[in-house]
């Protein structure tokens, strides 16, 4: 993996972590073990079906009102609301 | 020679207006039904092309894929497929998308391509993306689809014009047969290397603008805000109410007046007897004090269909997820209950959109404890007839505040028993994922939304003017025979049927204040909640004589004491009154013991609040 200047200074953390105003770039994909009730494979096809796909850009743009949960991602051009459970799947920089 | 009815299907991801163009596309001309042997709603309608040809169009379950995780999306999988029992293989398959967002669309594209269908894309909102700088090179998109792609503007006059000329275009050669179907489920890597296929697709065909939309930002920032956000919601569920109540008022009073004109022309017109007591006392006052309700349905639809549209819905799902979550569940589950203040039967079809059987057992089971709009006729009657109307505090109207507090109690149970259902029945709950598209807002387009004021209106009166009214029939007769002896003393119903059962019953309901009045309204109001207000009417109109017809309140006034009367507003925030509630339970859930559970925890709930109300309220003098 190419490191560059950003992803020094950008370690990879799971978006489920992320908090508001975080920006960063989907780098990818982890879907076990996130405590999801959803199975790896179910977990990652919904994730990819609402384009949360490697290189897409991410901003946290809200948290929910108890323990900052869920938040709501602008992945590229749309927006999707997510618990932080799943989000922890989402790995970025 | 006629042309053959041609089937076309509309496809499209959540959120896209496929609605807006189904409801452009046909109009009023809409059919709903159901899937046979399934509970999801089937929405078909028909239009005429240009060119003459007979279309009917299918509205299938909105979905990012043809995976079929819940049972909406296999209906969507099976009907594109063909594969669905007695149902026609589209001939046409529209794609729908919303022009400012593609990415997910044109995805869902390259998947149906696949099943060999014909398949034309629909760009819809093509004016919204056009004011946001999204510009998309039709023919090139069309060309890397290999699809044909039309734009459209489904909330604007003619703004179809184009989709219905290729669907012409389309007919004349539909002698070209669909290609073999080639699609299965997608893996993962598929599924990644598909949304690869269609960004690289979009690259090359569509700007984007580099900023989102504002106006969606500047709203979110107030409306998704922690405090702000919750304050907001609140206020919109207190205001809804309030309005909900006063703003129907004259409309109601107007309807009122209406029915009461008919039944003194029946009353001046008729010979005394039978026939005039059965025009007058069942079928025009009875069927009246139902439909007098239409307006209040009306406001609250209205409302629901307002938030919807402009996309706020999603974030009321939002706001709300932890603190569902809290009470075991799912954020998802916030719009069946929601629809469930309208009714419950809706209400209890919507929790399809929750794919976690658990997470919608829980909601099926707790969606008739929100206040639907059959118990609104039973509270304004019992509120107006015993609160007083007047201001506390300067500007809370007291009517209001008691109804927006029969509201309340009903929302906290419910919140009370899904935890107790978590907690005690579904011990192995793991919650269901919460991801969901916050849609950009949208104005609320009022043809749109009156199509969908319109239809449920009419479904409500559809019921008052069926089960409603066979329902006043039974009570009519039930209260006038067998009629009393020659000579016999007291009011006629007293010798009544309904006096038999209302007598019968009316012990086991003495300790919470029921007279056996109120039980032999209690059993008609099984058929549908607002039946009960109608057959008290009957009830007291008979026995009253005809001058106490025109204002039940009135009598109930006199009647009954605060305690009963605040005792039974307790008993129908729980009671299970609704026949038709218990069925759609039991058809969703596939199973008896669900709904014979609902009933009994229901009833076991009405009896216990109406008991404590009833003996609280005696004690505090109001006996």
């Amino acid at each position: 993996m190419s490191s560059t200047e950003q992803n020094r200074t950008r370690p990879e953390l799971p978006l489920g972590l992320a908090r508001r105003g975080y920006r960063g770039v989907i780098q990818h994909i982890a879907a076990v073990d996130t405590g999801s009730a959803l199975s790896a494979t179910e977990l990652e096809s919904r994730l990819i079906e609402l384009g949360f796909v490697e290189g897409a850009q991410v901003e946290v743009l809200h948290e929910g009102v108890i323990g900052r949960d869920p938040i709501a991602v602008r992945v590229d051009n749309i927006t999707i609301a997510v618990r932080r459970r799943e989000a922890m799947a989402v790995i970025v920089a | 020679m006629e042309a053959p009815l041609m089937h076309v299907a509309l496809v499209g991801t959540p959120n896209s207006g496929k609605t807006s163009l189904f409801n452009a596309l046909t109009g009023s001309r809409q059919k709903v039904a159901n899937y046979p042997g399934v509970t999801v709603e089937r929405k078909e309608g028909s239009f005429v092309t240009p060119l003459g040809r007979q279309v009917s169009l299918v509205d299938l379950p909105g979905t990012y894929s043809l995976r079929g995780r819940s049972p909406d999306e296999e209906i969507t999988r099976d009907m594109v497929l063909g594969r669905t029992a007695g149902e026609a293989v589209p001939d046409l398959v529209l794609c729908v998308a919303d022009s400012t967002n593609l990415r997910l669309t044109i995805r869902l594209v390259l998947e149906l391509k696949r099943t060999g269908r014909p398949l034309l894309l629909v760009l819809n909102m093509f004016d919204i993306a056009t004011r946001r700088g999204v510009t998309v090179d039709v023919p090139k998109l069309s060309e890397a689809l290999g699809v044909p792609v039309v734009t459209s503007i489904a909330v604007r006059k003619g703004g179809t014009a184009d989709l219905l000329r290729l669907t012409d275009e389309f007919a004349a050669r539909s002698e070209t047969p669909a290609s073999q179907n080639q699609w299965e489920p997608l893996t993962v890597p598929q599924l990644r290397a598909t949304q690869r296929e269609a960004d690289r697709i979009i690259a090359s065909t569509v700007s984007l603008p580099t900023r989102p939309d504002t106006w969606t930002a500047r709203i979110d920032a107030v409306v998704l805000h922690p405090v702000a956000g919750l304050a907001i919601l609140m206020l919109l569920l207190f205001v809804m109410f309030q309005a909900v109540f006063a703003w129907a008022q004259p409309l109601m009073d107007l309807l009122q007046s209406a029915f009461d004109a008919a039944g003194q022309l029946a009353q001046n017109k008729l010979p005394d007897g039978l026939l005039q007591s059965f025009l007058q006392n069942g079928v025009i006052s009875g069927v009246g004090n139902v439909i007098v309700f239409l307006p209040q349905i009306v406001f609250i639809f209205l409302f629901i269909l307002l938030l919807e549209d402009f996309g706020y819905m999603a974030r009321a799902a939002f706001l709300m997820d932890r603190i569902m979550g809290g009470a075991g569940l799912h954020g998802r589950a916030f719009i069946p209950l929601l629809s469930s203040f309208a009714c419950a039967i809706p209400g209890i079809m919507a929790t399809r959109v929750i794919d976690n059987r658990r997470d919608r057992l829980t909601t099926i089971l707790i969606a008739p404890l929100m206040t639907c709009s059959a118990r609104i006729p039973v509270y304004t009657l019992i509120i107006s007839a015993f609160i007083p109307n007047r201001l506390i505090w300067g500007w809370v109207n007291l009517q209001g505040l008691v109804m927006f507090g029969l509201y309340a109690t009903g929302i906290v149970s419910a919140l009370g028993v899904s935890f107790l259902i978590k907690f005690f029945m579904l011990r192995d709950y793991a919650p269901a994922p919460f991801m969901l598209e916050l849609p950009d807002y949208k104005m609320p387009r009022a043809r749109s939304v009156a199509i969908g004021v319109y239809a449920r209106a009419k479904a409500f009166l559809q019921r008052a003017g069926t089960t409603i009214f066979a329902m006043m029939v039974l009570i009519w007769f039930l209260a006038s025979f067998p009629q009393p002896p020659v000579g016999a003393e007291g009011p006629a119903i007293n010798y009544s049927l309904a006096a038999i059962i209302g007598k019968a019953i009316a012990p086991l309901l003495a300790p919470i204040g029921f007279n056996w009045q109120i039980a032999v309204a209690l059993i008609p109001g099984m058929a549908a909640r607002e039946v009960a207000v109608a057959a008290l009417g009957t009830v007291y109109a008979i026995e009253g004589g005809k001058e106490a017809a025109a204002q039940i309140g009135q009598v109930l006034a006199t009647k009954w004491s605060l305690a009963t009367a605040l005792s039974l507003l307790a008993w129908y925030i729980f009671a299970p009154q609704c026949a038709s509630t218990l069925a759609v339970i039991r058809r969703e859930t596939g199973s008896s013991k669900w709904m014979v559970l609902t009933f009994a925890y229901m009833l076991a709930l009405a009896y216990l609040a109406s008991l404590v109300t009833y003996n609280v309220a005696s004690a505090l003098g109001a006996g």
